[in-house]
């Protein structure tokens, strides 16, 4: 029996340990910063005084006042979440038929058509923003064919770079793979006795598909929309490189308040909203999968 | 005459190619403009190795790469051991803590764990360098190799270990002798999972990178903020040959762990 709890305590302690020290720790201390004040010269001021033998603790509430006293930082809030949920709906439009193909295919060919979804996803995070920047440029060929086209009608011409389109183009093509693998991995353990059932019952394809497939698919799409709506809310790199001003996103405010401006207690105030917000967000999806689920 | 199932799944199929070159076109384009003759990423003027010979006379794009391979290497192999303990302990043992810790860094956006590092690193008085983005690496690193490990061992036969400590194996024989070479593939596999995310992180780095200790993605970052430049493509493109090798390697091995992740 000791030897069983000395086992345990040897595979759990050293990780448990790690993540506590490197994870949980620096979020407690995030939460705390956003009570402090700001450094003279950025930083963070002491939080407690000891002057003539008392002590005094200099904490407030004027971080988080900020966030209300202009709409600009809520707002921009929800104009993230609007760019979350767009970009997690157009990932289904894109994934749903992808994912649907794949899981159709023989087994053998599965795998392989998989893996050719995941490839370009590991490339790196700044080659896939990159190869956008390249394709959206003035001189690219995407960019002179529109104007081509519209220029017929005696429009344009147009600028692609730094749009919200740009934005929402490089958003939806480095987070599709996150709608497929839980789309697919959903839709490949459907029974296909269903759609045959169906289609004695008298069911036309359209129908098979509306009726069976897609509810029975539902937690396949709140487990996609989660994985993508997530990283999309604490993105800066896309709107940094490839958006306008009117696109820019609250995880860039977060980014200047540490880098630029160094106001680190009204940056931890917003990381703390945005930590807020993702924990809903994970919690509503893991209950919508699981009513889902249940009703499946 | 087709039936309209038939017409339904060729529509399917077409739609699906589309998305498929979606997912190519873009990158096939940076490739290719790393072998054009010319500064524009515009019209195609003809074959050359430039942009590579440029490349390797790069003295801060070469302290970059040999920056990345460092720290992916150390925060690969530390958090394989971490990530590996984690896994087996996951599995056997109903824990409260440690699902939890394990699954929020992989669940929060990137840049929180960025910001709260770089405070946490501050507060501490530590200098931001190699040693700040290792230890900030390992723990993004350590739930995926934990996951990759789990999936694993949940595969592995338990009649298998029963037996041989049925035959009179002591725990240790046992482990070494027949969990942990089972686990082998599981492991190698969260091991080079990790040495790929932390080689391409961007986001985490760069909070908590300081001067002189630039990686790859920092590198490409600063460049392409600056002016699209093809030097930019094929450096580009070397790392993409790098994470395709990896990641043929991984699925080889384990298959589960990549569609995990």
């Amino acid at each position: 029996m000791r030897r069983k709890t000395w086992r345990r305590q040897l595979l759990t302690l050293p990780p448990t340990g790690y993540l506590l020290l490197f994870f949980a720790v620096p979020s407690i201390i995030m939460l705390f910063a956003s009570f402090r004040y700001a450094g003279e010269y950025g930083g963070l001021a002491p939080w407690y005084y000891y002057e003539a033998g008392e002590f005094s603790l200099d904490l407030t509430l004027e971080n988080w006042q900020r966030l209300f006293e202009s709409e600009i930082y809520l707002l921009l809030f929800l104009k993230s979440i609007g760019y979350a949920l767009l970009t997690s709906l157009l990932c289904i439009l894109l994934g749903y038929p992808l994912a649907l193909m794949i899981a159709r295919r023989p087994k053998r060919q599965r795998d392989l058509l998989l893996l050719l979804v995941i490839l370009p996803f590991w490339s790196n995070f700044l080659v896939r923003i990159y190869a956008w920047m390249i394709i959206f440029s003035p001189a690219g060929a995407l960019t002179q064919m529109v104007n081509g086209l519209l220029g017929l009608f005696g429009l344009g011409p147009v600028t692609l770079m730094y749009s919200t389109t740009a934005v929402i183009v490089t958003l939806v093509y480095v987070h599709l793979p996150f709608m497929v693998l839980p789309l697919y991995a959903n839709l490949e353990k459907q029974s296909p006795a269903l759609l045959d059932a169906a289609q004695d019952l008298g069911a036309n394809s359209w129908r098979r598909f509306w009726h069976v497939t897609w509810p029975l698919s539902l937690p396949g799409i709140y487990a996609g929309s989660i994985l993508v709506f997530i990283p999309v809310l604490g993105m800066f790199a896309i709107p940094d490189l490839l958006g306008g001003t009117d696109s820019i996103m609250i995880a860039n405010v977060i980014k200047q308040q540490f880098v630029e401006s160094r106001d680190w207690p009204f940056g931890s105030v917003l990381s703390m909203v945005m930590t807020v917000a993702a924990v809903l967000v994970v919690l509503l999806g893991a209950r919508l999968a699981r009513q889902g689920v249940a009703r499946g | 005459m087709a039936s309209p199932s038939t017409r339904g799944s060729l529509a399917l199929t077409l739609s699906a190619y589309a998305v498929y070159a979606f997912l190519y076109l873009p990158l096939l384009i940076v490739v290719a403009y790393s072998f054009n003759d010319s500064r524009l990423n515009a019209e195609w003027v003809g074959f050359t190795f430039d942009w590579y010979h440029k490349l390797l006379h790069n003295q801060e794009m070469l302290k970059a790469a040999g920056n990345s391979l460092i720290i992916a290497t150390v925060s690969a192999a530390i958090a394989t051991v971490l990530g590996t303990l984690a896994g087996m302990a996951l599995h056997q043992f109903r824990l409260r803590l440690l699902p939890g810790l394990v699954l929020a860094p992989i669940a929060m956006p990137d840049i929180l764990m960025g910001v709260s590092l770089l405070l946490f690193f501050m507060l501490l008085n530590m200098s931001l360098g190699l040693l700040s983005i290792i230890l900030a690496h390992i723990t993004f690193c350590i739930g995926f190799v934990a996951l990759s490990v789990q999936a694993r061992i949940s595969g592995i036969d338990k009649s298998l270990t029963e037996a041989a400590r049925d035959l009179g194996a002591t725990p240790w024989v046992c482990f070494r002798r027949i969990t942990l070479p089972l686990l082998a593939p599981g492991i190698l596999a969260g091991a080079l999972m990790a040495f790929t995310l932390s080689i391409d992180d961007f986001v985490i780095t760069f909070f908590v990178a300081g001067v002189g200790s630039s990686t790859l993605p920092l590198q490409i970052y600063s460049m392409v903020k600056i002016a699209v430049t093809p030097e930019v493509n094929a450096i580009s493109t070397l790392l993409m040959v790098l994470t395709l090798a990896l990641i043929m390697l991984v699925s080889r091995l384990s298959p589960a762990a990549l569609r995990g992740s």
